[in-house]
């Protein structure tokens, strides 16, 4: 389980980074989502890979998984959905106010004004 | 007074959500508000300072959950001086927003408050999860900040910063996530502790961990490598957004200390000191290139970006020479240059307003209307700012002088800071004499004034630079006693672990 578990969290990673350094506003919004799932699924494993276990305290002194990666997993989720759907309203007004999802369109406008 | 600690996080929030309110209402009660929670912060941020001058570390319990187990905000020497200074920087950032640049949007005081938040909460929380929950807060705050006014170089260079800062945010978890997996806490007072023990398979492991957090506060202090946002962001920011970013990148700075003092310090054996040696000479190359970039800026905004990267990577040498002069030196510098860079960008904004179409950028152009005041306070900025006595910059640079040990140290870090004030001034020089002399005749009718509350918001903050210098005394006593505290890990550990205590919870 460990290996399919790492494997996956790593392929997302990479297809994220991936993306992120793509030339248009849209790859770049889906890579960092991508990115952030990995993250997720990295953090959960953190307190370790558990089948079969209470998911707290089971009071018997049993195994049990450790609660706190799944809190900690909670939270980066709320925020990474409030930033991806800010990034995406953000990416959106670039398209609109430049005309244009490439990264760099706004470097190249900057550039001709300087010059003038 | 036991509630004192989380009041600086408590108040801005409740004075965001207040704003929230009557979002589309008229200007003036947002503006009261916003002006009244900001000096509330400045008195109560006095009240920590003076809390904390009897050296005992103070911890507040949220819910009463003891440490380790519970989240819980510290107030020691550093995390008191560092609320005092955004406080401080605030208030002359939000006196100068209701000259009017907080028309420009809706809810200019409110996301303003929450970015407040944010930062002070930075500053005083004693777990590293926290710190990212924080981070986030002021993280948010900012982007949309970094938009208001709108227009399109300010959203693009918004695209740029949260981007890079999401990506950042990703590693910041993985590092955290590294961290926790190997020691099984989140406490940082904890993690100290249990770094000396480690089996060594973990000790990789945490200092994967501990690296990657270099990575993670290099990005948001402008390390030389990750720093290349940072002018174009801050150029495009609106003036007194700029002015509060100024502390921005001096959280990375905090976050750097706190971590590397007392988590990896001089006990984590094999682990301990673990980023000095990059850090001093990845400060000294943001230095290099933070002061070319001085000289190549063609625009004013730049020109006060760049001043923060030489700001940088001046305290990042300090950190990096990793001794208790260097450490007392570099927090006495803090503060100077965090104060006279936020005046520096409601200065030239001031500036640009007078000038007409040429704005910022250092070209010949039309005269600025009120050549004396605004002069007055460029001289001074850039004389504060370069470090020239008798202001506040020579003393802080001087005492970083000193700190330095060892012919190579020294060698090093005199010829850099030295020729890094001298392009400075040079540069400063040169776009002063560009903008104030070298004008063509002015036009007398449509050009903003100064005005009172600007006037006042820029001489707050570069006033702050003389009356540094005034008190450089009984500063210096407290930048000492801060970095002993800092040296003093084991104090820390006991004040927050050791003895189980009730502490002072509500």
């Amino acid at each position: 389980m460990e290996a399919l578990y790492a494997t996956i969290t790593g392929v997302l990673a990479a297809c994220g980074l991936f993306l992120a350094l793509r030339g248009r506003t849209f790859p770049v919004v889906v890579g960092l989502t991508l990115l952030s799932y990995a993250v997720n699924l990295f953090l959960f494993s953190t307190g370790g890979l558990n089948t079969d276990a209470a998911p707290v305290i089971d009071g018997h002194g049993g195994q049990y998984t450790d609660p706190l990666p799944q809190a900690l997993v909670l939270t980066a989720i709320v925020i990474g959905f409030a930033m991806t759907a800010f990034s995406v309203i953000l990416a959106i007004r670039v398209r609109g106010e430049l005309g244009s999802d490439d990264v760099h369109a706004g470097r190249a406008n900057e550039s001709r004004e300087n010059k003038s | 007074m036991q509630h004192l600690p989380i009041l600086p996080i408590l108040l801005p929030l409740f004075a965001g959500l207040l704003l929230l309110l009557n979002r589309d209402g008229a200007t003036r009660p947002r503006r009261i508000i916003s002006l009244i929670s900001t000096t509330l912060l400045v008195v109560i941020a006095i009240a920590l300072v003076i809390q904390v001058s009897d050296d005992e570390i103070r911890y507040y319990a949220l819910g009463d959950w003891q440490p380790p187990f519970g989240i819980i905000l510290v107030l020691d020497r550093l995390s008191a001086m560092m609320v005092l200074l955004t406080s401080v920087l605030a208030l002359g950032s939000v006196i100068y927003a209701c000259a009017g640049e907080d028309e420009k949007g809706t809810n200019y005081h409110g996301l303003f408050q929450l970015q407040l938040m944010g930062i002070n909460g930075a500053f005083l929380t004693g777990d590293l999860f926290n710190l990212f929950v924080f981070f986030e807060v002021l993280l948010i705050a900012s982007y949309a900040l970094l938009m208001h006014g709108g227009g399109k170089t300010r959203i693009h260079a918004s695209f740029h910063y949260v981007a890079l800062n999401l990506a950042n945010s990703a590693l910041f978890l993985l590092a955290v996530g590294t961290l926790y997996g190997a020691t099984g806490t989140l406490n940082m007072a904890d993690m100290a502790m249990r770094i000396d023990n480690l089996e060594p398979e973990q000790m990789e492991l945490v200092k994967v961990g501990a690296m990657l957090l270099l990575v993670v506060f290099g990005l948001k202090a402008a390390m030389l490598p990750l720093y290349f946002w940072l002018p174009r962001a801050y150029a495009a920011a609106p003036a007194p957004v700029a002015a509060l970013f100024a502390v921005m990148s001096k959280i990375g700075i905090y976050a750097i200390i706190r971590v590397y003092s007392l988590i990896f310090g001089d006990h984590a054996g094999p682990l301990g000191n673990l980023a000095q040696p990059w850090v001093w000479w990845l400060g000294l190359a943001t230095l290099v290139l933070g002061t070319v970039g001085v000289l190549a800026a063609r625009d004013l905004r730049a020109q006060v970006a760049y001043l923060i990267i030489l700001s940088v990577g001046t305290l990042l040498a300090g950190i990096g020479m990793n001794s208790l002069a260097a450490q007392s030196a570099l927090l006495y510098y803090l503060p100077h240059t965090t104060l006279l860079t936020g005046g520096l960008f409601l200065l030239v904004d001031s500036i640009a307003m007078q000038r007409g179409q040429a704005g910022a950028r250092i070209v010949r152009a039309r005269g600025v209307k009120e050549p004396v005041p605004l002069g007055l306070f460029f001289f001074i900025g850039a004389m504060g700012i370069a470090g020239m006595p008798p202001l506040s910059g020579a003393i802080g640079k001087m005492l970083l002088l000193q700190a330095a040990s060892g012919p190579t140290q020294q060698a090093l870090l005199w010829g850099v800071l030295l020729v890094s004030g001298l392009v400075a001034i040079v540069a400063m020089s040169r776009a002063g004499s560009t903008v104030f002399w070298r004008t063509t005749p002015r036009d007398e009718t449509a050009v903003t004034n100064l005005g009172l509350w600007r006037g006042i918001a820029i001489g707050l903050l570069i006033g702050a630079s003389p009356v540094l210098a005034l008190f450089a005394g009984p500063v210096t006593e407290y930048t000492r006693a801060t970095a002993e505290q800092l040296a003093n890990h084991d104090g820390y550990i006991r004040a927050i672990i050791a003895p189980q205590k009730t502490g002072e919870a509500p």
